[in-house]
């Protein structure tokens, strides 16, 4: 059972809703067969490019750190694939997920984990820095919670351009016990901003339990700002787009924003630096894998609806390994940038030179 | 020609921008209803409306992450902070986000934001009211930073930065706001990174900017009349970008450098001068680089004290003596 807010009043109260029969919510009955597969593909196209980032990683292909959305992927392709031409996305650094959910490449995401040229950030972001503004994508950010006012922001200049929008600003359970991120609340709910404040709860920021490092219900606090707030399981893909549809439509034709808090969570340490042997125990990992894991969840309901079969299933699967290693193979091929290209990207004017209004010196020595 | 306050000028500014262009916004405290802490903003609701001049809730990081993320999609956000000395809270919006987004998104973004209002001691209010930051923002690459000195340039230097397209800070000064002068009606841009020469010299090059380059400017008007010296007052306007050839100019006519800030001298704007100046004109340096600064530590509240910690003409006087003799 999960808790859940109606998102239509400005008092919560818990009603109680079960996770099962969400594929006949209105927003997953009209999906045909063609959708639902490619929402299975991209949660596996996901997990095989981690799982191909990972081994790079470990041939110390990539350098920093690498935060895995192993096991969280439904929640990113869930919220993602709701998606209108003026709905935006924010995350953190745990950012892989949402960039292939909005329908970025693989190949540029593996080459800047790879710090080529190539990578979606020419090499200059890395695995926590991945955006496409060009897919209403705006990061991929580093400092916990300190892009949740910047998703506020563009829930900001939605509303101000009256367009009919929302800004999906995730964050990890860990963030939410930032100033910011309760600045931020205050802000949309005082504005009335196209916001919605996406809490994946996996459970541990880094490696400190929800129990020890938050008081109270995460969503809940959002009561306090008045805004709407609900919650609901992440490993079920139909139940996340259910939830999410109630939450965007409140945002779109209400300019009402709310906090959702989404439970998942993840296989891998807090970052592959994680040794992850410290705060959780093997049979937790294990108990959650076997019996909520999204992408085998969504499978079984794919092929209770006759919409996949064994053979499309391996299919897909192997498609998505030829994909991640493909995506390996153009970033090993890839060249490095060039010592000049370390100060480029840095101010638009300097960028620009034929439209710099500015003079003086930029850089210094 | 009209005759403005400082104030005044900077209200000019804003009006301007926001009847040309309907996407900048006026953001911060106290900004609309009660017409601005230091009524910079007086009347700008009445003329807008709240749409464009917008009161926030006391809420740095809040408002000016915001601010940076509306410009992100095409809003032109001028955010007051009421005191610079507020930018610590919103440090990480500041300098992780305005200051990196461009960069770690391969120049897929830009933050046409201007962030501003007073960064000067000399008012009596602390140490922690009274922070001149412009050189811990300038040691960000990504961001510009403005410290205007005069009604005139402070109207024509705020146009050009909000309609920069990189992020802006632009740092004012409380003691400045109620000075006048000539101010062109007229819709005039200052280019950021271009210095002034507010007084031609001779003998000596004052390397300076915001508040201290008016003391400056009246220390070299003594330095002319009783002690026959014939100082150049270069007034930067713009810390980054900087007009590095106007310094190196002067010091080339001149020889001799005195470095004026109201800053603390631990890695501050003059350092970098400093650094600069004997890295580039060695050869034409007749004497030691001098550098007066805040006398190093916390601001003090006791008044008379405060205005002895702070530069001041008598301080610039004698350093300027000290350089030359």
């Amino acid at each position: 059972m999960t808790k859940k807010t109606s998102a239509t009043t400005d008092n919560p109260a818990e009603t109680g809703t079960a996770t099962q029969g969400h594929a006949g919510a209105a927003v997953n009955a009209r999906l045909s067969a063609a959708d639902k597969v490619e929402l299975y593909r991209k949660m596996m196209r996901i997990r095989r490019f981690e799982e191909r980032s990972l081994r790079a990683y470990q041939a110390k292909k990539i350098g920093g750190f690498l935060h895995l959305y192993i096991g969280q992927e439904a929640v990113a392709v869930g919220c993602c694939s709701l998606m209108g031409k003026d709905d935006h996305v924010i995350t953190a650094y745990r950012d892989h997920g949402h960039a292939i959910a909005v329908g970025m490449e693989l190949n540029p995401l593996m080459a800047e984990l790879y710090g080529k040229a190539t990578g979606c950030s020419k090499g200059k972001g890395g695995s926590m820095h991945f955006f496409d503004p060009s897919r209403n994508f705006w990061g991929g950010h580093g400092i916990v919670g300190g892009q949740v006012p910047l998703g506020t922001g563009l829930a900001y200049a939605l509303k101000y351009r009256g367009l009919k929008g929302a800004c999906m600003t995730f964050m990890g359970d860990g963030a939410v016990n930032q100033g910011a991120v309760h600045e931020a609340y205050n802000l949309a709910a005082l504005w009335e901003l196209p916001v919605i404040f996406v809490v994946e709860n996996n459970g541990y920021s880094m490696g400190t339990s929800q129990a020890r490092s938050s008081a109270g219900e995460l969503g809940q606090r959002a009561a306090s700002y008045g805004m709407a707030w609900g919650v609901c399981d992440g490993h079920d893909l139909y139940g996340v787009r259910a939830f999410m549809a109630e939450y965007l439509d409140l945002a779109r034709e209400k300019s009402r924003p709310s906090v959702v808090e989404i439970r998942t969570y993840r296989y891998r340490g807090h970052s592959v630096a994680d040794p992850d042997n410290t705060y959780r125990s093997k049979a937790e990992v294990e108990e959650y894998r076997k019996t909520k894991d999204p992408i085998q969840v969504f499978q079984r309901a794919l092929l209770e609806e006759r919409v996949l079969d064994e053979a499309s299933v391996a299919r897909i699967d192997a498609e998505a390994r030829v994909e991640a290693d493909l995506a390996a193979d153009f970033a090993e091929a890839s060249p490095f940038p060039d010592l000049a290209d370390i100060q480029k990207d840095v101010y638009w004017e300097a960028d620009n030179p034929a439209e710099r209004r500015s003079a003086g010196r930029l850089f210094f020595t | 020609m009209p005759i403005l306050q400082y104030r005044e000028a900077i209200r000019q500014a804003l009006a301007e921008e926001l009847a040309r262009d309907p996407n900048v916004v006026v953001m911060g405290e106290e900004v609309g209803q009660f017409n601005g802490a230091y009524k910079v903003t007086e009347g700008l609701l009445d003329k807008f409306g709240p749409k464009r001049i917008v009161d926030t809730p006391i809420s740095e990081a809040g408002f000016v992450g915001l601010g940076i993320g509306a410009s992100m999609l095409g809003i032109r956000p001028v955010i007051e902070l009421m005191f610079w000395s507020f930018y610590s809270v919103a440090f990480d919006q500041i300098l992780n986000n305005a200051a990196n987004v461009r960069y770690m998104s391969g120049g897929q973004i830009n933050c046409p934001i201007v962030i501003r209002g007073p960064a000067n001691g000399g008012t009596n209010v602390g140490a922690t009211h009274s922070h001149t930051p412009e050189n811990i923002l300038a040691s960000h690459p990504g961001v510009k930073v403005v410290v205007p000195a005069t009604p005139y340039d402070a109207k024509g230097l705020l146009k050009s930065s909000i309609r920069d397209n990189d992020p802006v800070m632009f740092l004012e000064n409380t003691i400045l706001y109620g000075d006048k002068g000539e101010v062109p009606d007229d819709d005039y841009l200052i280019p950021l990174g271009k210095a002034d020469t507010k007084r031609e010299g001779t003998d000596l090059t004052i390397v300076t900017y915001g508040r201290a380059a008016i003391l400056s400017l009246a220390a070299a008007g003594v330095l002319q009349q009783e002690h026959g010296f014939s100082a150049e007052v270069v007034d930067l306007r713009s810390i980054r970008p900087l007009d590095m050839d106007a310094v190196l100019a002067s010091v080339r006519k001149t020889h001799r450098v005195l470095i004026v800030e109201e800053q603390k001298p631990f890695c501050g704007v003059g350092a970098q001068l400093a650094y600069m100046i004997q890295a580039e004109a060695f050869d034409e340096l007749d004497a030691p680089i001098a550098r007066l600064s805040t006398i190093d530590a916390p601001a003090i509240y006791s008044p008379p004290v405060e205005a002895e910690q702070l530069p001041n003409q008598q301080g610039i006087l004698k350093a300027a003596l000290g350089v030359l003799a």
